[in-house]
């Protein structure tokens, strides 16, 4: 009875640290355009700031942007009313924070996909070109008809990296495959428009690819749809999407931005905060392939072997896979 | 007196301010559904958007954007003319300010590189609109078509134009470089200190948009152009055979209507985010449709439009900031609510009111 009690009594003061905790420690997320439920890149940067608060119980802001003006906006709200740390998805967000970080020196802010150059901002970049090579060997070595595809969303250097990846990926395992990209649009739309996606991927098939892989949030789910629906092969992007389209979902290139967006809260949390560049690749886990029960018919034991070398490979520094924003070419 | 004719307080004070109240009622009923007080949602739309100085501001620049394209469209219409394609004049009179100021801003101050701007983004707003108005004049193709047509290959070559030629090497953002202080346009901040704008980017274009409304104004109902094409918006027939040009008329109007949307960039790119960006027209092109339906062509209704629109867009993200569950698509539908009263129904009310002031007051209207 008495433990009971005091263990009561515990568990309150518990509770009430954490209630405490939650009234100063306040974290916020300012999405991009395609704001949180875009069942890709800022999706899984709510998701991981979702995670975040399941496990501490500590609650986030966050702000879905709708024009360029109000990024600076935003930003500055947030840091107003003392919300720290505030965490920026997207590259497109780069000036407005270097702006109103240089306003709010106390305050921590992090950006996800660029480099902002401050004391107080923590950089979070991906090598896409690394998890993006392991699916584009995936891919070569399933392909039959000896050509694969690529759908990205928009053509920007973005989208460069990691179709440079992939197509290093592919000859790298199939040095003479025929690789066929398309871009589905010009405006913000390009994102958001998966009755396009699929278009473009039925054409290239009907152009012989018989995989296809996308990197263009939610018009991927119709590309991936599309390779369903014709017996081909599609590659999920950012996050998981094996489960989508069992069976005909090679892999999927992890980008693990839920993850940073959680590890970036918890450090400010636990006062661990350290600003400037984090670069995440293969080594950090930061961007990997995704093997699971889904797709687990689809590779072959040879696939497997060669795809973990290649990783190790690259971890180690043996093999070098090219980075599209170094000199802005993607030499494949 | 002929159906429907009513004194010009009510068609221009009276029948918007009715359109209004029914959208934010309908608005209110929406904010209900989803469980939120409505009066806490307008109490926080209007102080979001003039309750403070930087609220404000941003109010009075998002009306500055919506000012240049409202009176681009509204031009248009006075040629019977539906100039959709603002979107695209505005992003390419943005590529001519962005230029200009690329290439003066390390050499001169802002005042030199100002007026250069205005003749760029004027000139290159102005050339997108002259395809689709030759075409329009020579060939018959329509301009609704053609221009909104013209806005996806302007964004597509922005993005060639912003992720190949204009992107400082080994940044991600597609947009040019910062503009150094010569191609930056002084912010309202910054010179009436006196008023506190906050962190507002509104800046001198807002006087440049007061000044074209004036110039507008003058051309349409006071110079022998603006009569050619009031007429030949009235009745093409009828006009041409008094001696008016259809081609020279269309392609004229066009090329103004263009300018005065490529001005836009003025605003945005010069006075805000001093680069290029993509998509930084970010629809103003299509709310100046919206803009210059509600104020009725005329640049003092296109003014007080704006500064509407203006307010929703400044007190809508702040709605939504403070009210969580209030989203962004939420915003959408408030302003699109707006612009479905005011716009395509705007003559919904009108046989009513007409019907009270014919009953209640026939010898006011008869005066």
């Amino acid at each position: 009875m008495k433990t009971t009690t005091i263990l009561g009594a515990v568990a309150l003061a518990a509770v009430m640290t954490t209630g405490a905790m939650a009234e100063t420690f306040k974290p916020a997320v300012v999405y991009d355009f395609g704001g949180r439920n875009d069942r890709s890149f800022n999706e899984s940067a709510y998701k991981g700031a979702l995670q975040f608060e399941e496990r501490t119980g500590i609650r986030f802001r966050d702000f879905e942007i709708q024009n360029p003006s109000q990024r600076e906006q935003a930003l500055r709200n947030f840091a107003r009313r003392g919300l720290d740390p505030i965490i920026t998805i997207g590259f497109a967000q780069a000036a407005a924070l270097e702006k109103v970080a240089k306003e709010f020196p106390d305050t921590h802010f992090a950006i996800v996909d660029s480099v902002v150059d401050l004391p107080n901002v923590r950089s979070i970049v991906f090598k896409e070109s690394e998890g993006s090579f392991l699916v584009g060997l995936l891919a070569a070595m399933s392909s039959e008809s000896n050509t694969i595809s690529f759908v990205g969303g928009m053509d920007i250097p973005l989208i460069r990296k990691f179709s440079c990846g992939y197509k290093q990926g592919a000859k790298y395992a199939k040095p003479d495959i025929k690789i066929i990209e398309n871009m589905t649009g010009t405006t913000g739309a390009a994102w958001t428009d998966p009755l396009k996606g699929g278009e473009l991927a039925r054409s290239q098939f009907a152009r012989g690819a018989d995989v296809v892989f996308h990197a263009a949030g939610l018009t991927g789910t119709g590309v991936l749809q599309a390779a369903a629906d014709e017996g081909k092969l599609g590659i999920g992007v950012d996050s998981n999407q094996n489960h989508l389209h069992p069976g005909s979902v090679l892999t999927s290139m992890i980008k693990a931005v839920d993850v940073a967006v959680d590890k970036t809260m918890t450090d400010a949390k636990e006062g661990k905060w350290t600003s400037g560049v984090e670069v995440l690749g293969l080594a950090e886990n930061g961007v990997s392939w995704s093997y699971d029960e889904y797709n687990k018919p689809l590779i072959t034991a040879e696939m497997q072997s060669a795809v973990e070398k290649a990783k190790m490979d690259i971890i180690s520094g043996k093999l070098e896979v090219h980075d599209y924003m170094v000199d802005s070419t993607c030499p494949f | 007196m002929s159906k429907g004719q009513l004194p010009r307080w009510v068609d221009y004070g009276v029948l918007p301010a009715l359109n209004l109240l029914a959208a934010f009622i309908i608005s209110g009923l929406v904010v209900i559904v989803i469980g939120e007080d409505p009066f806490e949602a307008v109490k926080w739309l209007v102080w979001g958007a003039l309750g403070y100085g930087e609220g404000i501001g941003y109010t009075l620049y998002y009306a500055t954007n919506f000012i240049f394209t409202g009176l681009a469209v509204a031009v248009a219409f006075h040629a019977g003319l539906f100039n959709i394609g603002g979107e695209g004049q505005v992003y390419l009179g943005g590529l001519g300010i962005g230029l200009v100021c690329l290439a003066l801003d390390r050499y001169v101050p802002w005042w030199v590189t100002f007026p250069c701007a205005i003749i760029g983004g004027a000139l290159f707003g102005a050339a997108w609109a002259f395809i689709p108005g030759y075409l329009q004049a020579k060939r018959g193709s329509h301009i609704v078509i053609t221009t909104i047509m013209f806005n996806f290959i302007a964004s597509a070559l922005m993005v060639y134009l912003l992720s190949n030629i204009l992107i400082p090497q080994g940044t991600m953002s597609p947009s040019s470089r910062t503009f150094e202080a010569g191609g930056q346009l002084p912010l309202l901040r910054n010179v009436f200190t006196s008023f506190d704008f906050g962190q507002s980017p509104v800046n001198l274009a807002f006087f440049l948009a007061l000044a074209v409304c004036g110039v507008v104004w003058l051309l349409i109902w006071h110079t022998k152009l603006g009569y050619e094409i009031r007429s030949f918006g009235a009745n093409p027939d009828a006009s041409a055979y008094a001696g008016i040009s259809p081609v020279r008329v269309t392609v004229i109007t066009m090329l103004i209507s263009g300018a005065l949307a490529g001005l836009m960039g003025i605003n945005v790119v010069m006075g805000e985010q001093t680069r290029l960006l993509l998509d930084f027209a970010g629809g103003a092109g299509f709310v100046g449709v919206a803009v210059a339906l509600m104020g009725r062509g005329h640049p003092i209704g296109i003014i007080l439009a704006s500064m509407l629109f203006g307010l929703l867009y400044q007190g809508g993200a702040e709605l939504a900031f403070e009210i969580p569950t209030i989203s962004r698509d939420m915003i959408v539908v408030i302003q699109a609510l707006v612009i479905l009263f005011a716009g395509a129904l705007e003559h919904m009310f009108r046989p009513a009111v007409a019907a009270f002031f014919n009953r209640f007051s026939s010898s006011t209207a008869e005066a």
